[in-house]
């Protein structure tokens, strides 16, 4: 009974992982029919996120007293940093290839080979610097009314929003490198983010020990769900993004600015990557190769759940995570010791975390021999293709 | 329009011509490193043209080419082994001694024959690609989803090679430049150039051979799968048979490029099998010329050529290169650059910057200067 519980809870802190990066992708690819493969590299912004909040909050004085609490501030500016990245992507890649979806998997994944070496060799306060500029420089227009924006002296205000944006970039950049000195050398080594006190160490409860460190992902988790829910289900713009994915002509018709939900929609799903990262970030060390290692994991839980479904996303991110850990882990053998012994054998030949990936993986295709378009596919009447 | 088709095989031939040129030349002025590297990528070319076919003209895009690729190059590398380990110990290869192992695993057993090494390397990988394009286009499972259920695959034959050090030395790989074939050193120099030539003639047979494949009717469902497949299934034709068939030739492509790439390189690993290394071969099509034969040879060998280059001056730069490239080549150059060349781009530039005049309402028509129209 114990092991099947501890099983259980690393199942779900497997899958909330999963989960809270393949939301994203979920709700993206689930809109747009874009496939995001830089999605990782999202996450690892999100995790390089956390690592720069930790040390401003280690080294600036004033800020020292609230160390305790940088992991919160971290998933803001995760979402932040991710989402603005997201957008620019959206706005100058993306944009140019709705409705080729295998054209979008190619150019992000350039846009995520750029953003690796990014990282590897520019210093990371320079990189804050040009986020901070990127995002200034992307959101401020909202702020300045349409007269002037669009009015007889529109380009010269937009030319200088940009060029304000990028001193303050440079501002910042220059004052972090100066203030926190690690952030002022470009490395490609890893990076780790070390937990506050209060996160260190576990709960005990019916004889199982629950790190704490797990419990907090799986807050934050079920925060996103819960979040991403009542944004899609009650907002005036979640309604919209959802007429858009069920019929985007017709929306469009209707008055509804499909530009716009593209936007908000693709700032969201990066936004929720940066979530994710900030949750990676506390489970093992930082580098630029980080997202690769969960991307395709994401998909299969896309492509098992269902695409536009939520419900099937959330089943599927825990279904993979339970059974990694059943199998990954040897647990299946030690809480079933007399199974068959073709079958003891067969498991215990999968019983490390890379083989259980080989098998899981095969049952997933063998899954979609049955149910081809994942567990709870799109209900329509249209012709495939 | 005989005008156009004369025009379009002067400038095949004047392709065929450099290339030909370019691989006789090549031995007598490379120094063999580069000689080396060249053979390396000519056998690239033969992994392209199995893109080039899936993607390039079936319109389906496979991220798990590496697959097929790897499966050949571990099928010679194999036989190399076996082929140079009399005297160690049991007479299996040397690393086995590391893990313990004494008899050789079942599967080793039949690569002691040349002549079932030969068919091996390009029909395994071929019946492997056979049987999962099967199941995946039984379903219907196709665009994206397919792309994502092969990146998944080829993780699954990473995971499993990288995992299996007892069977098949695991993330180490096989060596081959240290093995003996008709009694010479695969890595020495000699050797190498035969390699080489190899390389060259069957780049130039895959390429008949592809060629042969779509210029008929085969092509044509092919071509017509890319553009719709549903009308293709209510014309009364089973795509299903057709995907699998060209995603099987591409499948055995990939194995034997896989083949001489190993013994080329001097090893095989897992790392054949990367999620990057895949969808690389996919950028090299992309930038030749999707649907263009030619452009997939073209573009495997210069994108590579120029990888070694950019890497040896500048090592950090090449990553930002090849990510601008992706972008560029799906944003600004969807045709790639051999299909840019034949749809008229040089001529259409020439207008841009305004040397030609061209008739607003007939843009393909030219106008010599009296304003009268050339036919």
């Amino acid at each position: 009974m114990q092991l099947i519980l501890e099983s259980l809870f690393n199942g779900v802190a497997i899958g909330s992982v999963l989960l809270v990066a393949a939301l994203g992708l979920a709700i993206v690819f689930g809109l747009m029919g874009v496939i995001n493969l830089a999605h990782g590299e999202l996450m690892m912004l999100g995790a390089y996120s956390t690592y720069i909040t930790q040390l401003i909050f280690k080294q600036v004085s004033f800020l020292k007293p609230f160390y305790f609490s940088y992991v919160i501030v971290a998933i803001g500016i995760a979402f932040l940093v991710s989402g603005t990245v997201g957008i620019l992507l959206e706005r100058t890649v993306i944009r140019r290839l709705y409705g080729s979806p295998l054209e979008t998997l190619l150019a992000t994944w350039g846009v995520s080979l750029i953003l690796q070496q990014f990282v590897r060799s520019v210093p990371l306060a320079y990189g804050s610097g040009l986020v901070i500029a990127l995002f200034f420089g992307l959101f401020s227009p909202l702020f300045i009314s349409d007269d002037l924006l669009h009015g007889a002296k529109g380009k010269l205000i937009r030319a200088c929003n940009w060029g304000f944006s990028a001193l303050i970039g440079v501002a910042t950049g220059g004052i972090l490198s100066s203030l926190v000195s690690k952030l002022s050398r470009a490395s490609a080594r890893n990076v780790d983010v070390t937990a506050p006190s209060w996160m260190r160490g576990g709960i005990d409860f019916v004889g199982i020990t629950f790190p704490k460190t797990r419990l907090l992902i799986i807050l934050i988790t079920l925060i996103s769900v819960l979040v991403v829910i009542f944004f899609l289900d009650k907002t005036a713009w979640g309604i919209r993004i959802r007429a858009v994915t069920q019929n985007r002509p017709m929306s469009d018709c209707l008055g509804i600015s499909t530009e716009t939900v593209d936007i908000i929609t693709f700032g969201i799903g990066s936004g929720l990557a940066g979530v994710a990262g900030v949750a990676v970030s506390l489970l093992g060390s930082v580098g630029p190769n980080v997202g690769g290692n969960y991307i395709v994991g994401c998909f299969m839980v896309v492509v098992l759940g269902g695409v536009g479904n939520l419900l099937g996303t959330i089943l599927a991110s825990f279904s993979i995570g339970i059974m990694t850990d059943l199998i990954g882990a040897g647990r299946l053998l030690s809480i079933w010791p007399e199974m068959p012994s073709p079958l003891y054998s067969t498991i215990d030949f999968f019983a490390t975390t890379s083989m259980a990936r080989v098998m899981i993986f095969a049952l997933i295709v063998i899954f979609l021999q049955f149910r081809p378009t994942g567990m709870f596919p799109q209900k329509g009447r249209m012709v495939e293709s | 329009m005989s005008i156009f088709s004369t025009k379009k095989s002067w400038f095949n031939l004047t392709i065929w011509v450099l290339i030909i040129a370019l691989i006789i030349a090549a031995p007598s002025v490379l120094p063999v490193f580069r000689l080396n590297l060249l053979g390396r990528y000519l056998s690239l070319a033969i992994v392209a043209l199995g893109v080039d076919l899936i993607w390039g003209f079936t319109g389906m895009l496979s991220l798990g080419q590496g697959i097929f690729f790897a499966l050949g190059g571990y099928c010679a590398a194999m036989f190399l082994q076996l082929n140079s380990s009399v005297e160690f110990p049991n007479g299996i290869p040397e690393f086995f001694g590391l893990y313990g192992v004494e008899k050789l695993p079942f599967f080793w057993e039949p690569f002691k024959s040349s002549i079932f090494t030969l068919i091996s390397i390009w029909l395994l990988p071929a019946i492997i690609a056979g049987l999962l394009g099967y199941l995946v286009f039984r379903n219907r499972i196709k665009g994206v989803y397919f792309s994502i259920l092969t990146q998944a695959a080829l993780l699954v034959f990473f995971n499993f090679f990288n995992g299996q050090q007892k069977l098949i030395n695991g993330t180490n790989g096989l060596k081959t430049d240290v093995t003996q074939l008709f009694g010479q050193m695969v890595g020495s120099e000699i050797m190498q150039r035969w390699f080489f030539w190899i390389s060259a003639i069957l780049v130039i047979l895959a390429w008949f051979f592809a060629r042969w494949i779509v210029r008929d009717r085969f092509g044509n469902i092919l071509i017509g799968i890319r553009d719709d497949e549903a009308r293709v299934r209510f014309t009364g034709y089973n795509p299903v048979i057709f995907k699998t068939i060209i995603f099987s030739i591409a499948g055995g492509l990939a194995g034997i490029s896989g083949a001489l790439y190993t013994v080329q390189s001097g090893i095989v690993s897992p790392q054949f099998m990367t999620v990057p290394f895949s969808i690389e071969m996919v950028i090299w099509v992309a930038v030749g010329g999707r649907g263009t034969l030619l452009g997939a040879i073209f573009g495997a060998v210069l994108i590579n050529y120029a990888k070694s280059l950019v890497s040896e001056a500048l090592p950090a730069s090449w990553m930002f290169i090849q990510g601008g490239l992706f972008i560029l080549v799906v944003t600004a150059l969807p045709e790639g650059v051999l299909g840019w060349i034949r749809k008229g781009g040089p001529k259409n530039l020439l207008f841009l910057i305004g040397i030609n005049k061209k008739l607003e309402t007939y843009p393909s028509l030219e106008v010599n200067e009296e304003g009268e129209v050339n036919s």
